[in-house]
């Protein structure tokens, strides 16, 4: 079931939590909503869900291109997996995860032996088959997840919308349920949402990633591409740490300091301000100038433990700039804090005011 | 920006309960009180002014405020010992004496009275020893006094139980590190610390004392101008039917009591700054 | 503000725990436990005491016949007529109030919850007069009902109504705040899950604050029979008739009649004593502790792969 979203804006008092969001989810993806914390992901999940209402009835929300801005929360059949889980304290694992199907109208309701087997199911799903008589605060906060996202998955819904589904969990829980979500993903294939704020996460898990910031959409895309092709300065500085210099056009140049990188059409653009981008994995560092363009800068602080070698460098004019080099390139390298050496972007991207080059 | 009375939400029954309070909230507390109000708005300012200021009134309050304040300051102090107890120390059958701090709360105000009275009178388990020494405790001020402490007894304890147990345990360690006596500790650690709610403690065991009747009736004897005390004096009103004249009583009880009220939610605001801010 | 205290959810009385490692020098603990023992004895324990003693003055079969005297039974009948209506009433509409309160968002909320609470700064007194002025023979109403003989003050719908007046707030005060940290996830969870709005608020919202809810009732149905002030100025005072049972235990006492008054003032005793024994069972069950499971079971289970 695909989901698409149309024009919806919401606003909290004075405070607009999404500004004329469009997007659209095809059938059968896991998609990430990525983005900082009042960036607008979790209101927009919760738009889709039918929690919240936009404003004024502008937009709409579509899932398999059928209009459901007038239907109820109830009646949307949406999964949706809360930031905190929000078990019911009272009932068993066995009673959440058969919450669903036991307030059904009676007609609709399955028989007590069917609904028996259908949680069975899920329990096997996901993996607590013998926990099922636990009350949830005797749970792990991972098996809360589980638990809450069998129950979410227990009334068949068409689309699945996990608010921060690993938000509250340990680091290494974290990085194993994540793995365990994307195979069960694999397994049941219900078109899923989720929301994070940890872009590792997003690239790690999602078919697609969309980047949220300030109520509007910056890109979507594969993890590759809003990886390796960011729309906009916020994606690339969203998507892990990056180097920012500033400089001017000069002719189909742009011009760092001693550092000039060909930017072809940038032209038009002559004496204009120009940022460029390079993350610290991009930048090559070199003992001799040689016939490079680069820049001079001192070894401010080397740090080697890691998978990475760190280091940290203060350019002439005092702008610190972050590298990492394999440990292999580092040793070849032999560096020493307070030495001088040049550094030399073997990848970048120039921003031109709007523009990406 | 549009104004909204209410934001929306996916929760149904909004209208039905808030209609539902909103009526049973007028129908038994609103339009009895304004009733109240508005019926000494009608005697006129002068007529109100000379009923709340006739002596015998004004011996009321004065009983009133002196007995409760009185109450309230014992409770203080005895109550902040019985708080420190409970919270810092063991001993056996402390969960039985804690639950009994509520009493007062739970018994019937007739039945502490009439009980209150019997210990107290001449010849009751505690008057019999107060006789000889030539205090008379029922039937005078100083009976009004105990009661208005028994009924009071709960809220210094409850209000500081909690303010105690949340006290930072470190802070009296750095000041014992620093070389400070316990009882200076206490005094310039504890103390400051825990006197908002000491305050609150104060003023509710103030307040529910200014308005008590049920306790203080049997053992207070009801003399006019002796040990009379102001609810007792509307109840006196209301007995000859002269309702303008409780009326204007009651009026001016109740803007006190507002006023205390009012005085509690300031010091609680001040005391949470300071927490938000120290 | 008069007559309760909040439902203390947090942490528990019994410090022993959390106690800090500096303490007073032995005497002076034991001192001050003696002082706080005597003050509790002197004020709590013998008036308590003196109820019981003074009941079985003059023997069991004294005790007894009080209890059986007609006038004595009435009392008992209408003080449960009286708290039967008074308490279901007041608890639904403390959880009425509690879901407007706390799962909306409006304009006006926090007056309102003020507003709630204003019965408890009403001294009991003042609570039965102000009915008096808008019910009685020469209040607003008064002349229509008489009009109509319907008959309020002096009668037991002024009792029941002055009842309602001084125990409104009881299950209010202890459901909206617990209600209010609770938010809105669990009810959400349960909409999107299917359920209704009834079904949600029986199967989801109230088992999440039974608690609170059985706590307000304990505190409300106490005061309830054991009202005094407000019901003596509306209830007129006839024998057997408009008396609940502190009435009655004044009627006795006035009467020189001790030992009959100490018996129906020894039964409200005890409800007091069950009142306190409940809250204190209630106040320990809702904050029993819970064992969260360790983390690496998840980690555990989810190794070994189907």
């Amino acid at each position: 079931m695909s989901i698409e979203v149309r024009n919806i804006t919401k606003t909290f008092g004075r405070f607009t939590a999404l500004c004329d969001v469009s997007l659209s989810v095809p059938s059968g993806q896991l998609v990430a909503l990525l983005g900082p914390s009042g960036s607008g992901k979790t209101t927009l999940l919760r738009v889709i869900a039918g929690l919240e209402h936009p404003d004024g009835g502008s937009g709409s929300v579509l899932f398999h291109e059928q209009d459901v801005a007038g239907q109820h929360a109830r009646d949307r059949h949406v999964g949706f997996v809360f930031q905190h889980y929000a078990l019911f304290k009272h009932m068993t694992v066995f009673d959440n995860i058969a919450f669903g199907l036991t307030v059904r109208p009676r007609h609709r309701r399955p028989g007590r032996d069917e609904i028996r087997r259908k949680v069975q199911d899920l329990l096997r799903l996901i993996q607590l088959e013998n926990l099922a008589n636990r009350y949830p605060s005797q749970l792990s906060g991972g098996q809360r997840q589980r638990v809450a996202l069998a129950r979410a998955l227990a009334v068949e819904p068409k689309v699945l919308l996990l608010d921060e589904p690993f938000g509250a969990l340990d680091a290494r829980v974290r990085q194993e349920l994540r793995r365990w979500l994307r195979r069960l993903h694999d397994e049941i294939h219900v078109t899923s949402l989720f929301v994070t704020h940890d872009q590792e996460e997003a690239l790690e898990v999602a078919d697609r990633v969309v980047v949220m910031n300030a109520g509007r959409i910056e890109q979507v895309g594969t993890p590759d591409e809003v990886f390796h092709q960011p729309a906009t300065e916020f994606v690339l500085n969203f998507l892990g740490h990056v180097n920012v210099f500033r400089g001017r056009v000069q002719q189909d140049r742009v011009v760092f300091g001693s550092l000039a990188v060909d930017a072809p059409g940038a032209a038009a653009a002559e004496g204009g301000e120009a940022k460029l981008f390079v993350r610290p994995h991009e930048l090559d560092i070199l003992v001799h100038p040689g016939r490079f363009d680069c820049l001079p800068a001192r070894v401010t602080r080397i740090q080697s433990a890691g998978p990475f070698v760190k280091l940290e460098l203060l350019t002439e004019d005092g702008q610190p700039v972050h590298v990492e080099l394999s440990h292999d390139r580092s040793n070849r390298l032999g560096l020493h804090e307070n030495d001088t050496v040049y550094v030399r972007p073997r990848q970048s991207r120039v921003y031109l005011g709007q523009y990406s080059i | 920006m549009r104004l909204r009375i209410k934001q929306p939400s996916v929760l149904p029954g909004f209208g039905l309960t808030l209609g539902f309070t909103l009526l049973y909230l007028s129908a038994i507390v609103l339009i009895p009180l304004a009733a109240l109000f508005l019926k000494s708005a009608g005697m006129g300012w002068s007529s109100f002014w000379a009923t709340v200021t006739s002596p015998r009134v004004v011996a009321a309050y004065k009983l009133s405020f002196g007995a409760a304040a009185i109450g309230a300051l014992i409770n203080a102090v005895f109550g902040f010992v019985v708080a420190w107890s409970l919270v810092r120390y063991s001993f056996p059958g402390k969960r039985i004496v804690d639950a009994m701090v509520d009493l007062p709360f739970a018994l019937p105000t007739a039945v502490s009275g009439i009980a209150l009275t019997t210990l107290y009178s001449r010849n009751g388990w505690i008057g019999q020893y107060l006789e000889p020494l030539g205090i008379q405790a029922a039937f005078s001020p100083l009976g009004v006094t105990i009661a208005l402490t028994f009924i009071g007894l709960p809220f210094v304890v409850r209000t500081l139980q909690p303010a105690l147990e949340d006290l930072d345990p470190d802070m009296e360690e750095a000041a014992a590190s620093l070389g400070a006596s316990r009882w200076r500790t206490l005094r310039r650690v504890i103390l400051p610390t825990v006197l908002p709610s000491l305050l609150t403690g104060f003023a509710l065991a103030f307040a529910r004392a200014l308005g008590e009747y049920g306790s203080v009736v049997f053992i207070s004897g009801n003399m006019p101008m002796r040990t009379e005390i102001a609810p007792l004096l509307i109840v006196a009103k209301l007995e000859q039917y002269d309702y303008a004249g409780a009326t204007a009583i009651a009026v001016v009880m109740l803007l006190i009591s507002f006023a205390i009220l009012l005085a509690i939610n300031v010091i609680q605001w001040v005391a949470s700054r300071h927490r938000i801010g120290g | 503000m008069a007559g309760t205290i909040a439902f203390r959810t947090g942490s528990a009385s019994s410090g022993a725990a959390g106690r800090p490692a500096i303490t007073e020098p032995a005497p002076v603990r034991w001192a001050l436990i003696g002082v706080s023992l005597s003050f509790l004895g002197l004020f709590l324990l013998i008036p308590l005491a003196g109820v019981f003693v003074e009941a079985f003055r003059k023997g069991a079969g004294a005790f007894f016949a009080a209890l059986r005297d007609p006038a004595a039974l009435a009392a008992v009948k209408l003080t449960l007529l009286v708290a039967a209506i008074a308490v279901p009433v007041n608890c639904v509409f403390g959880l009425a109030a509690s879901w407007a309160i706390a799962k909306f968002n409006f304009v006006g909320k926090n007056l309102l919850i003020t507003l709630i609470d204003l019965p408890f700064a009403v001294s009991p007194v003042i609570s039965g007069l102000i009915y008096i002025l808008v019910y009685g023979l020469h209040g607003w109403l008064g002349p229509f009902l008489s009009a109509h003989d319907i008959e309020i003050i002096f009668a037991v719908p002024g009792i029941v109504l002055a009842t309602l007046f001084v125990t409104f707030p009881f299950v209010a005060r202890e459901v909206i705040p617990l209600m209010q940290v609770q938010g809105n996830d669990d009810e959400e969870a349960a909409i999107t899950l299917g359920a209704g709005g009834l079904q949600t608020f029986f199967r989801v919202t109230l088992p999440n604050v039974k608690w609170a809810v059985l706590y307000g009732v304990i505190l409300c149905n106490a005061r309830a029979m054991g009202e005094f002030g407000a019901v003596s100025v509306v209830s007129g005072h006839i024998r057997g008739k408009t008396s609940t049972m502190p009435l009655h235990v004044e009627i006795l006492y006035n009467e020189y009649n001790f030992v009959a008054a100490f018996a129906v003032a020894s039964l409200l005793a005890l409800l007091a004593l069950a009142t306190l024994a409940l809250k204190s069972f209630v106040e320990w069950r809702s904050r029993r502790p819970f064992a969260e499971a360790p983390d690496a079971a998840v980690l555990e289970d989810l190794s070994h792969e189907h």
